[in-house]
């Protein structure tokens, strides 16, 4: 029966090891689960389960593989976890009404809208614009709207507090900072650098040999990886959803200390004339001083769902903040950037079936796109370093 | 069973599933490995399996440049080439520039020890990886002197993680794992009461309230922990703040909220709505 157990929990995803199992069976033998179920679950949790976020599966696995068994230990131990916070935390009364709209005739609705309507709206139930009680817009009330931009809110409420939180705690959907990393770190150039010199270890040795022994000590330039980074991040808006996982490639890039040099700047939707370094209190330096920095030695990642207006991209003054009247429009500081820096991809996290957004469709016509998974991310790296011909479209 | 069984200690509370964790690692000699929330008690955890079982504590703090070879011995060249230069000892001994780290001491001693790994996440990412079979088969050689080491009695290993880096497959199938969870209010309270006996009912009612209250909303970015609280009534005392005016003022919130964008977060709301 126990080896069944053992099955059941890798047909729910978790990847218990023989090792894994082994241990149980030793801890078993030894007696540590005291003839107790509410033990064994213990046990058996602490030897076979070893990320939080897989918790979850495992008490799901363990409560229908036991259910014939069920005891108030047991019950107890369900109950708890449904206690446990690692479920969105939204009322009854938020879900019923969240359930107001589905989110596919949402966005069908939504990009209906967006192709009838030619004007900028205010008020109103309809069109898309401020205030008023259309599902679309922003500033607006209605339980699942869309957001168009506007401070915080996610694309539409229902993705936000929707299941999309909930899967973020699971490991299988998440790309951890650790496979960030790995993709990361083949993300580099060796090359001899300027700076501060080192000591050479084989040539001091050879040199001291040469000397009859008397230590000379030689040093020289070291070998550093010559690449220099930069990240443009979308955040806010659309981008909330995405916010976890835009932290973990942020942090595993500002983690990895092999960069010659690496800089970050976040912008709202689309780059325009300024660039960020803080989006909260608007500081940043206009686009053009950024770009000055820069070379076609610089390496570009951009990270954002490219979800937007197509209006935001093609329009004088389409940019998503109302106070703010571009010039220049979204493309054509995209196409400014590119040409800038040619060695650039954009990275999506939107899976790749939505990619037919008209917005998305735009941005991918000029950077090469990929998603943000471990695929996604590798592939890119690929292009990066010239394994993969660079070309958009 | 002949070991001793860990208990947790007067100052250290610990959870039933905590417990038999502790006892499972010890049993089955495999490296508990525990994660939680900043402040949970994590690395104190150690120090009251090595207070409660006597045992004596090895700390191995890891930081970002640590390497796993440092762990078990370093070999100072450095010191021997000077050495022989200056003609100061009899370098044809190179024992004497072996230095062990606390994994290698751990594996020498004599008596069975509990080892702290501290915070293994700091690491580069392929630092567990490197200390896999030392810590799988408790035996390493020095390789300049030909020497090999292996535990007379396997330590009790102890390895704290705060998640920064996810930990590769292969170290965690060898681990104990338990994950630490927030203490409830009741457990909190007892907690506290560790810490600050004397306390009043109502001021740690209060405080409990409050504190509760900043970790659940949603908008604070760093939540505060259960060291920080500790912090923060310690602050209220010497500051003789009286229970009513915690509620008012939420005094001394710096101790809690380490983050401006929290800090400012909960004034607003204090500001603009009720507090609970």
């Amino acid at each position: 029966m126990f080896v069944d157990f053992l099955y059941h929990l890798r047909d729910t995803g978790l990847k218990t090891s023989s090792t894994e199992w082994l241990a149980l069976m030793e801890a078993l033998a030894a007696g540590h689960a005291r003839g107790d179920l509410n033990t064994f679950y213990h046990l058996a949790r602490c030897l076979l389960v070893k990320r939080e976020s897989d918790y979850d599966a495992y008490d799901r696995a363990f409560a229908s593989f036991f259910s014939d068994l069920e005891t108030a230990e047991l019950s107890d131990e369900l109950l708890k976890w449904l206690e446990n916070p690692v479920l969105p935390q939204i009322s009854d009364e938020d879900r019923a009404k969240l359930k107001a709209f589905d989110l596919d005739e949402l966005a069908e609705r939504f990009r209906q809208l967006l192709e009838e309507q030619k004007e900028r709206h205010d008020g109103g139930n309809r069109w898309i614009g401020t205030g008023g009680t259309s599902p679309f817009g922003h500033g607006g009330a209605h339980p699942s709207g869309v957001q168009v931009g506007g401070g915080g809110g996610g694309r539409t409420a229902v993705q936000v507090a929707g299941a999309r939180r909930y899967e973020n705690l699971r490991s299988d959907r998440v790309l951890d900072t650790r496979q960030i990393s790995v993709a990361l770190r083949r993300l580099k150039k060796l090359d001899r650098d300027e700076g501060p010199e080192e000591l050479q270890l084989d040539e001091t040795i050879d040199a001291s040999a040469r000397n009859a022994g008397e230590i000379e000590l030689v040093f020289g330039p070291p070998r550093r990886n010559r690449v220099k980074l930069l990240l443009l991040m979308d955040v806010g808006g659309s981008m909330d959803p995405y916010t976890l996982l835009s932290e973990r490639l942020f942090s595993a890039a500002h983690a990895a200390n092999h960069f010659k040099k690496f800089e970050y700047r976040f912008f709202h939707n689309c780059p325009y004339e300024r660039l960020y370094t803080d989006m909260r209190t608007w500081q940043g330096e206009p686009t053009i001083d950024v770009l000055k920095r820069l070379d076609p030695t610089w390496t570009l990642v951009f990270v954002g769902d490219a979800w937007m207006a197509p209006t935001e991209l093609t329009h004088v003054g389409g940019a998503i903040d109302f106070d703010h009247r571009n010039i220049i429009t979204g493309i054509q500081w995209l196409h400014r950037i590119r040409q800038r820096v040619p060695n650039s991809v954009w990275l999506n996290p939107e899976p790749k079936r939505r990619w037919t957004a008209p917005s998305i469709k735009l941005v991918k016509s000029v950077y090469p796109m990929y998603e943000l998974t471990i695929d996604g991310l590798t592939e890119a790296v690929d292009v990066l370093r010239g394994r993969r011909p660079n070309r958009a479209g | 069973m002949s070991f001793h069984l860990f208990t947790g200690t007067d100052t250290y509370l610990v959870t039933p599933e905590l417990r038999d964790a502790v006892n499972v690692a010890c049993a089955l000699e495999r490296p508990l490995l525990i994660r939680g929330e900043p402040g949970t008690g994590k690395t104190v955890l150690a120090e009251a399996i090595a207070q409660n079982l006597g045992k004596q504590l090895l700390t191995w703090h890891i930081k970002s440049t640590t390497k796993a070879q440092e762990g078990l011995y370093v070999y100072d060249t450095v010191q021997r080439l000077n050495d022989a230069r200056f003609g100061d000892r009899d370098v044809s001994d190179i024992r004497q520039y072996i230095k062990f780290g606390p994994l290698g001491l751990a594996l020498r001693s004599s008596e069975r020890v509990v080892l702290l790994i501290d915070e293994i996440d700091k690491a580069d990412m392929e630092f567990p990886n490197d200390l896999l079979h030392e810590l799988d088969r408790m035996t390493f050689t020095v390789l300049e002197t030909g020497d090999k080491v292996s535990a007379q009695h396997r330590p009790i290993v102890v390895i704290t993680s705060n998640n920064e880096k996810e930990l590769p497959d292969a170290f965690l199938r060898r681990c104990v794992f338990h994950y630490i969870e927030f203490p409830s209010k009741e457990s909190m309270a007892e907690i506290v009461r560790v810490h600050h006996p004397e306390i009043e009912d109502e001021l740690l009612r209060q405080v409990l309230l409050r504190f509760y209250w900043l970790r659940e909303l949603p908008e604070v970015r760093k939540r505060p922990s259960t060291s920080e609280l500790i912090d923060w009534i310690a602050a209220l005392k010497r500051g003789g703040i009286a229970p009513a005016a915690i509620e008012r003022e939420l005094p001394f919130l710096g101790v809690l909220l380490k983050r401006e964008h929290d800090l400012d977060t909960v004034l607003n709301k204090r500001r603009f709505g009720r507090v609970s």
